[in-house]
């Protein structure tokens, strides 16, 4: 994919950072393009998440840089706004807000952050409720939907920001397994319309089919990087070897 | 078995044998301290000079007026509204700066709260009075407001803040009420604060919410259907503390219980009378609550 339209979206650059004197992410470098899927993943405790969630800083890194369409990720506050507008993210834990309708979920933040009108935002927010298959549920409550159709919620949510960049830390591990299925749709299907994506996943499935590369992370590092066929059938390094075999191996 | 047969009726709730003969021993119990008391002490009771007291006739308008006791009552509801608005400011407010990261925030609120709740009641109300109220208030120049201005002196100045006169020592009462409670509540706050999951921030961060914005539409609305409970005990705990201010001459009702006692000698009648009435103040707060919390617990399902 040597285009020359290609435009580099995220960069990160000697990212390093520490919970204490707990070194939790050791320079990290990564490049994800415009269009590009990344799927990330790796043992638990190797840093993923937290990769992940430094780049529209609900953990901030201590030392390197990450660029996020061309603006620098610090830590002052307007900065931080900014890149969150451009970056979508979707958590293992759904994190709708429970005291508002799914309806009132959506247009939260279009209303709050781009200043457009109830009407619009609502309009907004059924389009995107219709894409995830969910549009009948917009006047309950997170409570009264099951696990896979609250994250398909939350993937909805995280699109009325119209986002650049869609964060997904392990979206599906926290549900029951015939929830699965219908969340990786919506994503497979987000990821052909050219979003631009990093995933932190074990869905192999999934990884095969979306993935451009597959980022394998241990203890804090990124220990390799290859296209999922490759990585998935022949992997290099001992560890992600080790890694895959437990993955597979019952 | 017919699938579609009416489930079993539920067991009914009824009073057993047990429960009547406790009741009868609590009755026969209070029966017979009456009895005794009524043996040693020697006391004429006369209702009729306490009640009149709560409403008089006023011969120059031809109608009934409030008296002492019916005064003091609508001076500690306003005490009451008052002092709860301000208390929940201020207890918001500084049950937010408990949670902050700010380390400035932080020290001033948990100063606050600790000054507060380690001082009794009493003694920070004299403290509050004679160096704050009677030497900031009038460097303030609110003692030099002219009662008889028409900003002051109308009738809902007069609903909101009773006589224009007494403003100053009126507001004494609710500051002084309203910093004192508020220490309180911004304990409560800020353990609702911090019972509203960590995902609920993250969630509401990664939309690009203000910090202003995550606090008032997710973090508030969740931890506020959570202590509505504790809030509303505090709140009719500050209606019963609203007594003590009486101690530095807010006429509230306390206060004018005092004078009526003095002025009748009919010691029981007064104070029995003015524990009914704080009863039927604080119950019906209580009922408000109830019926809020019923409401805030069928919107979340």
């Amino acid at each position: 994919m040597l285009d020359a339209s290609v435009r580099p979206l995220v960069e990160i650059t000697g990212m390093c950072k520490w919970y204490g004197q707990f070194s939790a992410l050791h320079d990290i470098n990564m490049t994800v393009n415009e269009g590009e899927k990344v799927v990330v993943c790796g043992p638990s405790g190797s840093g993923k998440s937290t990769m992940i969630r430094c780049i529209n800083q609900l953990e901030a890194h201590q030392k390197g840089t990450i660029m996020v369409d061309g603006i620098e990720v610090t830590p002052d506050m307007r900065n931080i706004a900014e890149i969150r507008r451009e970056v979508g993210m979707v958590f293992q834990s759904f994190n709708l807000f429970p005291h508002m309708t799914i309806l009132d979920n959506l247009i939260l933040g279009p209303m709050r952050n781009r200043g457009v009108s109830k009407k619009d935002a609502t309009d907004l927010a059924m389009h995107y409720l219709e894409r995830v298959h969910i549009a009948q549920q917009a006047g309950k409550y997170p409570p009264q939907l099951s696990g896979g159709q609250q994250q398909r919620v939350a993937i909805a949510r995280s699109l009325c920001m119209k986002p650049k960049l869609m964060l997904f830390d392990e979206p599906t591990s926290a549900l029951d397994p015939e929830m699965i299925a219908g969340v990786l749709d919506v994503m497979i299907e987000l990821a052909e319309e050219g979003m631009t994506m990093i995933c932190v996943t074990h869905e192999m499935g999934f990884a095969r089919k979306v993935a451009d590369r597959v980022v394998f992370m241990d203890e804090g590092e990124i220990i390799e990087v290859a296209g999922p066929e490759e990585f998935f059938g022949n992997p290099q390094s001992d560890r992600a070897q080790l890694f895959l075999s437990q993955l597979l191996g019952h | 078995m017919d699938r579609n047969s009416p489930p079993p009726a539920p067991p009914r709730k009824r009073l057993a044998v047990s429960d009547f003969v406790i009741f009868g021993a609590v009755a026969a119990l209070v029966i017979y301290a009456g009895y005794q008391v009524k043996d040693v002490l020697v006391y004429k009771w006369d209702w009729s000079r306490v009640l009149d007291f709560l409403i008089r006739w006023d011969p120059e308008r031809q109608e009934y007026v409030a008296n002492l006791l019916l005064i003091g009552l609508f001076t500690t509801l306003r005490l009451a509204v008052w002092g709860t608005i301000l208390a929940t400011v201020i207890g918001v407010l500084m049950g937010y700066w408990r949670t902050s990261n700010n380390l400035t925030l932080k020290i001033i609120s948990r100063t606050y709260v600790e000054l507060i709740r380690n001082i009794p009641p009493l003694v920070f109300i004299f403290i509050f009075y004679f160096f704050v109220s009677s030497q900031l208030f009038p460097a303030m120049g609110l003692d030099d407001v002219n009662p008889d201005s028409a900003m002051v002196d109308n009738p809902v100045f007069r609903i909101m803040f009773g006589r224009p006169e007494l403003l100053s020592n009126f507001l004494a009462g609710v500051l002084c009420l309203a910093l004192f409670e508020g220490a309180y509540i911004t304990e409560i706050v800020r353990a609702g604060i911090q019972s509203v999951p960590k995902g609920q921030w993250e969630g509401a961060r990664a939309i690009g919410l203000s910090p202003f914005n995550v606090l008032r539409d997710v973090i508030l609305p969740q931890a506020l259907r959570k202590i509505l409970p504790p809030l509303a005990g505090q709140f009719i705990t500050l209606i019963k503390d609203s007594a003590i201010v009486s101690l530095i001459s807010i006429q509230e009702l306390t206060f004018m219980a005092t004078e009526v006692a003095a002025t009748t000698t009919k010691v029981f009648e007064t104070w029995i009378l003015v524990g009914a009435m704080y009863f039927a103040l604080c119950y019906s707060f209580a009922l408000l609550f109830d019926w809020l919390e019923r409401r805030a617990a069928r919107i979340r399902r």
